[in-house]
């Protein structure tokens, strides 16, 4: 059996290749998960492959990511040194570093680790044969096969990601960070599946970093099921630092159950196609989900970002910030849907998404939208997509401060009123600098890799000049 | 002084290089300089800072940050060293003193969230930082309290030396209890039409801008 397989990516090949991985890749699966890819399987070859002709992608073009000839990387890389590949450089942020490479966990010690608190975290095809019942009552639970193609393809070929699992009670002691690394000398077709399950009153800080080291095509399919049970607490965190030929879609299915309560923060600051998915449920009464989001995008670069939320219970509030600053052709999407049944009285919902066009070549399409079955909810929604205030440029100015000083003053205090939510005050420093560097054009992917990160064929060295911000 | 729409607001923009507004004729020399060769920030640099009627509230950018960057553009702009942190904190607590500000309103952004009172003392707190050699207020004392009146009038006198000039537009002769001009000049449809001394303030306070209208009209 080969391990990589060269092909550009059509629904066709998709079924095929799914066949021929019947008796091979997935042989080991135990039935309920079989049944899954079947089913999933099905879905995909009834629903194929988004085209602009949907309503939800007609302003994401996949074409030109479809037509690469990309390897299908179905077994784990062997011969990898953790240490040098995953690690933080990040001053003194302490955390739990579990990593994917090229969609495979890379295991420093074991594949899964329990901690003597009773998190267990490691890899997703571990915990399918260690803890069965656990994996199965929420695997395919959240993540919605019958009607998204991309998400049932990926539950159809998935073998491997990140699981996490935090009992009742227990609250995580550190962050747990994952790095899911793109690393190959080939185009890289990827679909990792991860499982995050927060128990009864647990608490989790996760930091999601979706980064690339070379400038090969990637196409990332990557789909999240996280899981809150009563009153649990998430701080989420997705990093996206990607080189500019790769492609990313990033759907992730939130479950919350009643008083669970998530702050969820989505920072883009490279990418070639960037898509992300953010699907929330409210599964019960009493719900909190505040959503934001920066992307920083220039030259062809594209972000996507559609948010659903649903709210079927009473009493949940809901809020969504996506901010943007866009230079030279990068184009961007902004979708948020906000459902409201009639049961889910007192909703409190909120959205709102900002632009900054900094040349008149970019492209913004926003469209916040609340769909409001129940009669007594607090709703509302803005976007604003423009230029730089000249009254704030004028103001500025008039103090002595150089215009291209002025601008940076302004650009930077835009995105920091998403970057400021960051709780993790390490982090939120390295996003600062990250955000400054970016905004001065100085951030180049893989030429300065930034999150963290050397690998032994390239040394990287992230050094912050702050004389220069 | 002068009546509403007269153009007082409009000279104070044109002088301190406002773009959207277009010279036709004419040119604005400062300290043998011609000021429309000059960018708004070389203006600024050259001394020239504008009191707004209505200063910007700019979220996310602190008063310190933007304070230090203004500072430290100005004396590079003359040759000198930037100040150190230190050095800056403690001019800034110098300066707060001046203008009577107790808050740590320095650590918020610039005037969000300001009440009419606190954006106009922001001002007169911005002016002493920078140390302008012609300071132009515009309608400083609008919407301001006694209490505020007298804070803002205090740190202008204060400020007020033998190589600094203020150019204050205001509509009320209350403020000039306070800071007492050395000429008054009425501006009429865009053109100077009387100059006087304090006395001139107190004479259209009583007589209105009316008999102004009446002798110009009556030209």
């Amino acid at each position: 059996m080969k391990d990589l397989i060269k092909e550009t990516i059509s629904k066709e090949r998709m079924v095929d290749l799914f066949s021929s991985f019947r008796d091979t890749v997935f042989s080991d699966d135990s039935p309920a998960i079989s049944a899954i890819r079947e089913k999933a399987i099905e879905s995909f070859s009834r629903i194929g492959f988004p085209t602009v002709k949907l309503e939800e992608w007609k302003n994401t073009d996949l074409k030109d990511s479809f037509n690469r000839l990309y390897d299908y990387c179905m077994m784990p890389q062997s011969h990898v040194d953790f240490q040098k590949v995953f690690q933080c450089n990040i001053p003194h942020l302490d955390t739990a570093i579990i990593g994917l490479l090229n969609g495979w966990y890379v295991s420093k010690d074991v594949p899964l680790m329990e901690l003597g608190n009773g998190i267990i975290m490691g890899s997703l095809s571990e915990a399918r044969k260690q803890y069965p019942q656990l994996v199965e009552k929420h695997y395919g639970k959240y993540a919605d096969d019958s009607k998204t193609g991309l998400t049932a393809l990926n539950t159809a070929f998935a073998k491997d990601g990140i699981f996490i699992y935090v009992p009742d009670n227990v609250r995580s002691p550190k962050p747990v960070q994952m790095i899911n690394v793109i690393h190959s000398d080939q185009n890289l077709f990827l679909q990792s599946r991860n499982l995050i399950i927060l128990g009864k009153n647990s608490r989790l800080s996760f930091v999601h970093c979706d980064d690339s080291y070379n400038h090969q095509s990637s196409f990332s399919n990557i789909v999240s099921e996280i899981h809150l049970d009563e009153n649990a607490f998430l701080d989420h965190y997705k990093l996206q630092n990607l080189n500019n030929s790769s492609t990313l879609i990033s759907s992730v299915y939130f479950q919350l159950e009643r008083d669970a309560n998530i702050e969820s923060h989505y920072l883009s600051l490279n990418g070639g196609v960037l898509r992300n998915n953010i699907n929330l449920v409210f599964n019960g009464p009493h719900g909190n989900a505040n959503i934001s989001g920066l992307y920083l995008m220039d030259r062809k670069q594209h972000i996507d970002n559609h948010v659903f939320i649903d709210h079927i219970h009473p009493d949940c509030s809901s809020s969504e910030l996506f901010k943007g600053i866009m230079d030279e052709n990068a184009s961007g999407v902004f979708n948020g849907h906000v459902l409201v049944r009639r049961n889910a009285q007192k909703t409190i919902a909120y959205q709102s998404n900002k632009n900054i066009l900094l040349t008149d070549t970019v492209k913004v399409n926003s469209k916040p939208f609340l769909e409001i079955y129940a009669d007594d909810v607090k709703c509302g929604h803005g976007s604003t997509t423009g230029q730089l205030d000249p009254e704030s440029m004028f103001y500025l100015r008039q103090r002595g401060i150089s215009e291209e000083s002025a601008r940076m003053l302004l650009m930077f205090a835009f995105a920091d009123q998403v970057v400021t939510k960051i709780t993790i005050p390490q982090l939120r420093n390295r996003i600062e600098d990250m955000v400054k560097k970016r905004l001065q054009g100085e951030l180049q992917i893989c030429e300065q890799c930034v999150l963290h990160c050397s690998t032994p064929e390239q040394p990287i060295d992230f050094k912050i000049d702050l004389s220069k911000i | 002084m002068g009546p509403n729409g007269t153009g007082k607001s409009t000279l104070a923009a044109v002088i301190a290089g406002r773009e959207v507004f277009e010279v036709t004729a004419g040119d604005i020399f400062y300290k043998g300089k011609n000021l429309q060769k000059l960018s708004v920030e070389e203006r600024a640099r050259e001394g020239i800072f504008l009191g707004f009627q209505y200063p910007v509230e700019i979220p996310g950018v602190s008063i310190t940050n933007f304070m230090r960057t203004a500072v430290n553009e100005l004396r590079k702009y003359k040759g000198l060293d930037p100040l150190s942190g230190g050095e800056f904190i403690r001019m800034m607590e110098e300066k707060k003193k001046l203008v009577e500000i107790t808050s740590d309103l320095t650590n918020r952004s610039v005037n969000e969230g300001f009440s009419g009172g606190e954006k106009k003392k922001n001002e007169i707190f911005q002016m002493a930082m920078l140390d302008p050699t012609l300071a132009i207020l515009d309608e400083t004392d609008s919407g301001l309290d006694i209490d505020a009146l007298r804070i803002v009038a205090n740190g202008v006198n204060k400020l007020r030396t033998k190589e600094n000039a203020f150019l204050v537009i205001t509509h009320y002769q209350r403020l000039l209890d306070h800071i007492i001009p050395d000429f008054v000049h009425v501006l009429f449809e865009g053109r100077i039409v009387k100059s006087g001394g304090k006395e001139l303030a107190i004479e259209l306070e009583e007589k209105g801008y009316d008999w102004i209208k009446n002798e110009q009209e009556g030209r």
